[in-house]
């Protein structure tokens, strides 16, 4: 019978670039950056790494296939480096492999890292790429990232019979509260408050998201080192320990590109990871139990829905929840306090790491008072990688001891 | 007897003035004043002789079992391929079965008519099994030339066959000259002219008599007893000349739709055809010439049947649904003329897999889906597998045509990000009546005309255009529901 992950792997040290455009560094720069601080963090050396996962997920205008980029740029000691690419939830599916690394036995310590680097693609947003194979250049339609995540307003507003005006007010919000956070952050990639009507005047990119309704796109890499607690009491006995409490991903089966029943209102995929990660980690009542969240906030109303997703807000109560404060810093549940994909910025691969990360450091305690939250107990991350009628979401429950 | 039993229309949805392309060339050709009335059809961005074509021959096999049809002709004198079979991409988007004879009709503008002689004379040889034209144009004039002014884009189809017949074959009578008064060579994108006042005279004025005087004596018959005449013409001072030559006048004489649409190639006669036919009473005769390279004349008389037919389908309908082309520099970037940034997006590299195409082509030219016949789930794109998650029985399809059902909007938005030569590019899910859904492009419409639960039809387009490879490649696009438009 199946335990899942929960208690049974700890994080030993993480490190977290700058993400932003970091015009002047290349990924394997980036890498070296993440390493070296995870490594300082967790009190080891690049000898003791026994095992490694790279999360990556565009390929040919980035680092090319394979774990070879990671092991030969980091000068690895020839230990087993993997490359795991799903969607938005590569990096998340690297400490995934990691972290089941060291559950299984196979290892004592593994690495997991994440990187992209998008600034040098030429694109403002993601370069186009046939992300759904080559059938779907003939019969996908002519679409990009935005768009493809705004069908979520027009569904949602039908949904709930709600005015898009109303929708609009909520996700203005979401992106107001991300940006106040992300102001606080000097790893983050957008620095600066903004005004509601800043992000509500903000050109139209794709109907109803206009330009703050969208997240920034970046360079930036993420790394963890995993253990099993036992060796990480050895290692740190005086520690508190940050344990992985589940570890959640689902995968769309195709029902709601073809199937009638889906709402298109929400992400069945991150409802069903998130019903798995709470019974995996015991929790009952998510809206009261989790502490704080980072969460898939690639536009605006894909944070909005997940909210519901999750299952912290009731069904149509997300708007609600969201303009009441419920999310911001100091609401009962912070969610993006680190300033989220909006403002510390989306670089694909690195971003699952950099949520954990985030999460990690506040159970920690470790951030000023001006962006901490009040005693965390879990810590939840949430990726979203494809499109809300097909995809990969990731849910993951962080704790500490 | 084989003749007529259906027929359809299609004019594209933008219109421009053509006291536009005036006012933006007159400054270099103030001439073409002489020829600024009223308003010609310009296909949209997605738009060619191939959508226009399949546009047309759906309105025109409406509750027509495409199982029933033998024969598929494409006529055009804009065709997007030398060689491929143009006609294929057709027959597949009307749903046509893959053991029919399929051909292509160009060279010249009555190719159009040729290609229903053929299809008559197949009808004829074949126990009146149904044959179907489709013929569209989409012909380009320099900027500020004659043509510019002249040319419209249509597309219009006839169903020729032994039953229901509408419009009794009674007989044709064709000249051929290598007379060259329009001509584009086989690498050439513009129209090219001689003198219009040889065109007026010689062409149209003496050719179009030549052929109508031909088979009045072949069949015994007087041009005035025909109770309407189609012929295009876009000389209006010759029109008059051929009427008085033969007699006939007012309501006799099928409006050109020069003010409306413009001179549309190849498609023109069987356009202006398609309009006399929404009208016709049983009895009439009607008369029918194409010009171009010669003449073919050709009369049908009109049965009882017709009123069956006089259903909404033909050339009003598309003519009401408009919108206004209010930028010339819109027209030129439509048409290729002048070269627009679209971004690093626009560049991307778009390989077409034959191979693919070949396993889809059924999905992508018919927009086939499919039904389980274990638990009756309608979906798409075909998939071995059925989609209900119930279900998930393997190798249980039976193909089902969607293009003619319908669907409506499920998701929809307007992206300003994707390269498209109309941004915002405008697409969403679509439910398609009977089950299932599919994210697609929209066109035909503006953010605004849409809203979840809007009813949709299909229209085929181009999808994308290869310019490294030369490939135009088409799938259908969701379009709101034509009665629907205001």
């Amino acid at each position: 019978m199946a335990t899942g992950i929960r208690d049974k792997v700890c994080i030993l040290g993480m490190g977290c670039t700058k993400f932003g455009e970091r015009w002047d560094m290349s990924a394997g720069d980036l890498m070296i950056d993440a390493l070296r601080d995870a490594l300082e963090d967790a009190g080891l050396e690049k000898k003791d790494l026994q095992a490694a996962w790279l999360g990556v997920h565009i390929d040919e205008v980035n680092i090319g296939k394979g774990g070879t980029y990671a092991g030969m740029n980091l000068h690895l000691p020839l230990i087993p480096v993997t490359r795991v690419e799903n969607f938005c939830a590569s990096g998340t599916e690297a400490f995934r492999g990691a972290a089941y690394g060291v559950a299984s036995g196979a290892y004592d310590i593994a690495l997991a890292i994440g990187v992209e680097k998008l600034k040098d693609t030429g694109y403002g947003g993601l370069p186009d790429s046939p992300a759904f194979g080559q059938e779907m250049i003939f019969l996908g339609p002519n679409a990009t990232a935005p768009g493809l995540f705004a069908q979520l307003a027009t569904a949602y507003a039908a949904k709930f019979n709600l005015p898009m005006e109303r929708v609009k007010e909520a996700i203005t919000h979401v992106s107001w509260k991300s940006h106040q956070n992300g102001a606080k952050n000097p790893r983050a990639h957008l620095r600066k408050a903004v005004s509601k009507e800043q992000i509500m005047g903000s050109p139209m990119v794709a109907y109803p998201l206009g330009l703050f309704d969208c997240c920034g796109v970046s360079d930036g890499s993420a790394a963890a080192i995993v253990t099993t607690p036992e060796i990480a009491k050895k290692l740190k006995p005086n520690d508190p320990l940050v344990k992985a409490k589940a570890l959640q991903i689902s995968v769309s089966s195709g029902e709601e590109a073809m199937f009638d029943k889906w709402d298109g209102a929400g992400v069945i995929t991150t409802q069903t990871a998130a019903r798995r990660a709470y019974e995996e980690a015991g929790i009952k009542d998510p809206r009261k139990e989790i502490s704080m969240m980072e969460v898939h906030d690639c536009f605006s109303i894909t944070e909005l829905v997940t909210m519901e997703d999750l299952g912290i807000s009731p069904p149509g109560g997300a708007p609600d929840d969201v303009l009441n404060g419920f999310f911001d810093l100091d609401g009962q549940v912070p969610c993006q306090p680190d300033g989220g994909l909006k403002c510390f910025g989306h670089p694909i691969g690195a971003s699952g790491l950099r949520m954990i990360f985030e999460m990690y450091n506040q159970l920690l305690g470790r951030w000023p008072e001006d962006r901490a939250v009040k005693n965390p107990k879990f810590g939840l991350t949430h990726n979203l990688g494809g499109i809300p009628n097909g995809n990969v979401a990731s849910v993951a429950i962080f704790g500490v001891d | 007897m084989v003749g007529i039993s259906s027929f359809g229309g299609y004019v594209p949805r933008y219109r421009m003035n053509r006291m536009l392309v005036f006012g933006s060339m007159g400054w270099l050709n103030p001439v073409i004043i002489t020829n600024a009335r009223g308003e010609k059809a310009v296909a949209n961005f997605d738009e060619d002789s191939i959508t226009m074509a399949v546009a047309a021959g759906m309105d025109c096999l409406k509750g027509v079992a495409r199982d029933s049809i033998g024969a598929v002709y494409f006529a055009t004198s804009t065709a997007p391929f030398k060689e491929r079979q143009n006609a294929n991409l057709v027959a597949g988007a009307l749903g046509a079965r893959d053991e029919i004879r399929s051909a292509d009709f160009g060279g010249s503008l009555k190719a159009g008519t040729s290609a229903l002689l053929s299809a008559l004379e197949f009808a004829a040889a074949n126990e009146g099994e149904k044959a179907v034209v489709c013929a569209a144009d989409c012909r380009l004039g320099k900027m500020a030339s004659t043509q510019e002014m002249v040319f419209g884009d249509s597309g219009a189809s006839v169903m020729v066959g032994g039953d229901d017949v509408i419009a009794e074959y009674k007989g044709s009578f064709s000249v051929a000259h290598d007379f060259v008064d329009h001509l584009r060579g086989a690498n050439t994108k513009y129209d090219r002219m001689w003198e219009e006042r040889w065109i007026r005279d010689v062409g149209y004025g003496s050719f179009i008599p030549q052929a109508i005087k031909g088979l009045c004596e072949k069949h015994g018959l007087n041009p005035a007893e025909f109770d309407k005449v189609v012929y295009p013409c876009y000389y209006g001072g010759a029109r008059k000349k051929i009427d008085g030559m033969l007699g006939v006048e007012g309501d006799k004489v099928q409006d050109d739709m020069l003010a409306t649409v413009g001179d549309s190639g190849a498609a023109h006669p069987l356009l202006m055809l398609s309009a006399a036919l929404e009208t016709a009473q049983p009895g009439q005769k009607i008369l029918l010439v194409s010009y171009g390279s010669g003449c073919d004349a050709m009369w049908f008389e009109v049965t009882d049947n017709i009123s069956k037919v006089q259903d909404g389908r033909g050339v009003s309908r598309w003519l009401a649904r408009r919108a206004d082309l209010d930028n010339y520099q819109k027209y030129l970037v439509w048409r290729g003329m002048a070269p627009p940034e679209l971004g690093i997006r626009g560049e991307t590299d778009k390989e077409t897999r034959w191979s693919l195409i070949w396993r889809d082509h059924k999905a992508i030219l018919g927009l086939v889906g499919e039904k389980c016949k274990a638990c009756g789930t309608q979906q798409f794109p075909p998939r071995r597998m059925c989609a209900n998650p119930e279900c998930g029985v393997v190798d249980e399809m039976e193909p089902v045509y969607l293009a003619d059902k319908g669907g409506k909007v499920f998701t929809y938005t307007g992206d300003m990000l994707a390269a498209s030569l109309s941004p915002p590019a405008v697409y969403g899910t679509v439910s398609f009546n009977g089950g299932g859904r599919t994210v697609m492009d929209f066109t035909d419409c503006a953010v605004d005309d849409l809203a979840v639960g809007n009813p949709l039809d299909f229209s085929f387009r181009l999808k994308f255009y290869d310019p490294k490879r030369d490939i135009t490649n088409y799938f259908w696009k969701a379009i709101p529901a034509v009665e629907e438009v205001k």
